[in-house]
């Protein structure tokens, strides 16, 4: 069984067609890559999984439950956490309190608990920081707790964004673009970051332009063209594939 | 530098509890209105500066639990204090009712809506809206406060009653602050998506602190009608929104200390300077302009909050 | 029947002066998605302006009633539109990098200013209009009999509101204009001075708010410096029944609202009649935010 289902989804932007009945798998464990030139809609498939966008068509499905079209914060509760291509992080918050919103939706404190401060509520947050602490560990951000987000470096912002998407404690993790705007040594440490995320059992879908890197990580490769599937694979296979090589013809890179 | 401000809180405290030994009623009056003021600027300020939620019409909250106090007041003898909780649970109604369909609404509009809002039920107070809030001269003869058989009649004594209920307040909303709540509505301010896609129900979030903030109101409604012992709509008019606004905006969003000065600035400093009266409102529009292109966050703006983090990384790059 | 085209007639006279400020509103928002709360005290200030012009000056016992009142209106407009202007360099451009709530606060701050300033300086009673400027003689319309000052107000104000739309629909500028709207980005790459559309903006919408202004001193004979809240407040809600932005839309929206109003106190409480144009807003807000004439406009995530 897998742990992610697409089936025929469709998402259209008055008359764009953006995403076109696509449909795969992702199973249990896997690093899974979404590629595609520029304008593929690579992101819209991913915002069609989490929710951000309606579909017109077409079924979501997360451990066989059908998920289309559920609000956002629900299908993070559920299991799927996801980074954003344009980083949003809470910039004028603390790292730390960006990666505390990752633990929300695994705390149930609410406004009078904590106004009458309540040892479970106490209890709770103590569990919470800890694990906030231990995902900043986990991406390699221990010491810079107490910066603001905005003052990171770009790749150290894309990393908190993974950090605080762990610490929802997730099924699948869903990247889109986690080495934009790293240098060559942050994306070696990224792949063995992404490793690690699936060392824990968490299963990842992501998106990258950084080729070598999808090569490298991921078992197998969706490619999308004009809001199509026109191959699915693994990566030995994509590279051969004369229709993605086509699509791909001038592009390296 | 915490020890500092302790000492210095502790010495404002120590003053203000034994001020109306020394001030004469009119002044310790002042006191009590600034205070009703801070208590109403502090359930905005969780609207406004902590969730970001642009609330121009606080002032019809206020109006509800203080219609709410008179009228059940008035009609059945209910001692008012009994009815705080009352005039809580009609002022967070009321606001879940009227914000449920507009609170997805984005920054500006929800901030015009607010505004209708408010006037809506002005107009309908001042229409002897159900024939029970008595048109534009509202309502008169609400008693006073008992507490156990004391009754609360001159200033001084409301002071340690606006006093004590501001200090609760304090308490509890620094508390909250300082939890998951209170992260999650800061997080909705800085980013709606990204705080969705960290698994925060958004809306929740905006309804519940629109309630919590309303509740607080109508319940600073309920101490006002007892110390007014009459009401009309002219007191709950867009103006008091504005200045409400202006407390926390120009105090500082998000901030305790910020909103408690925003509360003497902008209610105390007026009477201090009495020849310029008439031209308070026009000082407090130019503030607001200069405020946000100098200084945007406010006088005492929002501290980041402080966590017991092992080897005291708290001291790390906090500005 | 009678009452029902007399009160067609007040709402559409009422309801020209409602879409002549929407136009403000809405002309600014199209291009600084800003609400310029200090759009209705330019028009207050405009009342105000044309009661003091007429007292100093006297133009219409000098050179004529209508010569007289249409030099008059001229005056107020390109006064208004200079204080417009100084409002969106001093309280507007120093933020315009800023986040768009921080330009809302200071849009309130300068409406209150404003306001404040005319009472400071006018006083805080109502202000009279000198009477007689125009004959208080009614025209028969088709059996109807309609003062001629309401249909003045709505002759000018629809002269006015053609003036502009040629102005955007057909001229450089005016095109320059309805880019910026769009997408101020590719408007800039296009080599369209951004700066200067605002600026321009903030000219004509003042502009048009103090003529209104001036209509309503002659329509009604007696002013107050809170009149730009009530005034400011419906045209707003003009603009957004017509969809904001869109400028025949702040046209229909205002003779619709103008209409609406007129036909709910007359019909159903005239008690109720400054709340209706408010429950006007909620409702468009609730079941069509984009009003009338809007697009639907997806957010980026």
């Amino acid at each position: 069984m897998s742990l992610l289902e697409l089936e025929s989804i469709t998402k259209s932007f008055g008359g764009l067609m953006a995403v076109n009945e696509v449909s795969f798998d992702v199973e249990e464990r896997a690093i899974v890559g979404l590629i595609g030139p520029n304008g593929a809609g690579k992101t819209t498939v991913f915002n069609l999984i989490t929710g951000n966008h309606r579909s017109d068509s077409g079924a979501v499905r997360f451990e066989s439950k059908d998920i289309t079209n559920w609000p956002t914060y629900r299908i993070v509760k559920l299991g799927i956490a996801r980074t954003f291509q344009t980083i949003r992080l809470f910039q004028n918050l603390s790292v730390l309190e960006n990666v505390l919103a990752g633990c929300h939706c695994r705390m149930k404190s609410g406004s009078f608990t904590a106004m009458l401060r309540m040892p479970g509520e106490r209890r709770e947050e103590r569990a919470a920081l800890a694990r906030a602490l231990d995902e900043l560990a986990f991406v390699g951000l221990q010491g810079q707790e107490m910066q603001l987000a905005k003052n990171l470096s770009y790749g150290s912002q894309r990393l908190l964004e993974i950090a605080r998407a762990l610490a929802s404690e997730p099924r699948l993790v869903i990247l889109d673009e986690p080495a934009g705007g790293m240098n060559e040594q942050e994306t070696a440490a990224l792949i063995g970051t992404i490793r690690r995320i699936q060392n824990r059992g968490i299963t990842t879908l992501l998106i990258e332009h950084d080729m070598s890197l999808v090569m490298k990580a991921c078992e197998k490769i969706v490619v999308l063209e004009f809001g199509s599937k026109i191959a699915e694979g693994a990566p030995e296979a994509i590279k051969g594939d004369p229709k993605v090589i086509e699509a791909y013809l001038g592009m390296e890179d | 530098m915490k020890n500092k401000s302790m000492y210095i809180y502790g010495v404002i405290f120590a003053v203000l509890a034994v001020a109306p030994t020394f001030l004469n009623p009119y002044w310790v009056d002042v006191l009590n209105n600034v205070g009703l003021y801070a208590i109403l600027g502090l359930s905005l300020n969780l609207i406004v500066g902590h969730a970001g939620l642009f609330n121009l019409g606080h002032a019809a909250f206020f109006a509800v639990g203080a219609y709410t106090a008179a009228i059940l007041n008035t009609q059945f003898a209910i001692p008012v204090l009994w009815l705080l909780p009352v005039c809580a649970l009609t002022a967070g109604l009321f606001a879940g009712i009227i914000a449920r369909p507009i609170i997805h609404l984005r920054g500006d509009y929800l901030c015009i809506v607010t505004i209708g809002v408010g006037e809506i039920l002005r107009i309908a107070l001042t229409n002897d809206l159900f024939g029970i809030t008595g048109g534009p001269n509202g309502i008169f003869g609400i008693s006073r406060p008992t507490v156990f058989g004391y009754v609360i009649r001159r200033p001084h004594e409301f002071y340690y009653l606006i006093g004590a209920f501001l200090m609760v307040t304090i308490f509890l909303f620094h508390r909250l602050e300082n939890s998951r709540f209170g992260r999650a509505v800061n997080y909705l301010r800085e980013d709606e998506t990204a705080a969705e896609g960290s698994g925060i129900n958004t809306s929740h979030y905006k309804l519940a602190v629109f309630v919590l903030g309303a509740a607080w109101a109508g319940m600073a409604g309920d101490i006002f009608a007892a110390k007014m012992t009459i009401i009309a709509p002219e007191s709950f008019n867009f103006w008091e929104s504005v200045v409400m606004f202006a407390i926390v905006i120009l105090g500082g969003s998000g901030s305790i200390p910020g909103v408690l000065l925003g509360a003497v600035l902008f209610v105390g400093l007026p009477e201090v300077f009495r020849d310029f009266a008439d031209a308070r409102m026009l000082i407090f529009g130019a503030a607001m302009v200069v405020m946000m292109i100098v200084r945007t966050e406010g006088i005492l703006p929002q501290r980041p909050r402080t966590y017991a983090l092992p080897e005291a990384r708290n001291a790390g790059g906090a500005p | 029947m009678e009452e029902f085209f007399q009160q067609l007639t007040n709402g559409l006279a009422v309801g020209s002066i409602y879409a002549l400020i929407a136009l403000g509103y809405t002309m600014v928002y199209g291009v600084l998605k800003l609400i310029n709360f200090a759009h209705g005290d330019l028009f207050t200030i405009g009342a105000y302006l044309g009661m003091t012009l007429l007292a100093s000056f006297a133009l219409h016992e000098t050179i004529g009633p209508f010569i007289g009142l249409v030099v008059l209106a001229l005056m107020v407009m390109g006064l208004v539109a200079i204080l417009g202007a100084i409002v969106e360099r001093t309280a507007y451009r120093p933020l315009r990098e800023s986040p768009r709530l921080s330009a809302v606060v200071s849009a309130l701050g300068a409406s209150i200013f404003l306001q404040n300033a005319v009472m400071l300086i006018y006083g805080a009673r109502f202000q009279v209009y000198p009477e007689d400027l125009i004959p208080e003689t009614a025209i028969d319309l088709f059996g109807l009999y309609v003062p001629l000052v309401r249909i003045l107000v709505l002759a000018a104000s629809l002269v006015l509101m053609a003036a502009l739309y040629t102005f955007i629909q057909k001229t450089r500028i005016g095109t320059a204009i309805r880019a910026a709207a769009i997408d101020q980005d590719a408007a800039r790459l296009m080599g369209i001075d951004v700066t200067r559309v605002i600026l321009l903006v903030f000219l004509i919408g003042p502009a048009l708010g103090g003529a209104a202004g001036l209509m309503v001193g002659l329509q009604y004979g007696q002013i107050n410096f809170t009149m730009g809240w009530t005034y400011g407040m419906k045209a707003f809600t003009a603009a957004i029944l017509g969809g904001i932005g869109n400028i025949p839309g702040a046209m229909l929206g205002g003779l619709l609202l103008g209409v609406i109003e007129a036909m709910g106190s007359a019909y159903i409480s005239i008690a109720w009649k400054d709340a209706i144009a408010f429950f006007v807003l909620i409702l468009i807000l609730i079941v069509r935010p984009t009003g009338l004439l809007g697009e639907r406009v997806a957010e980026k995530v």
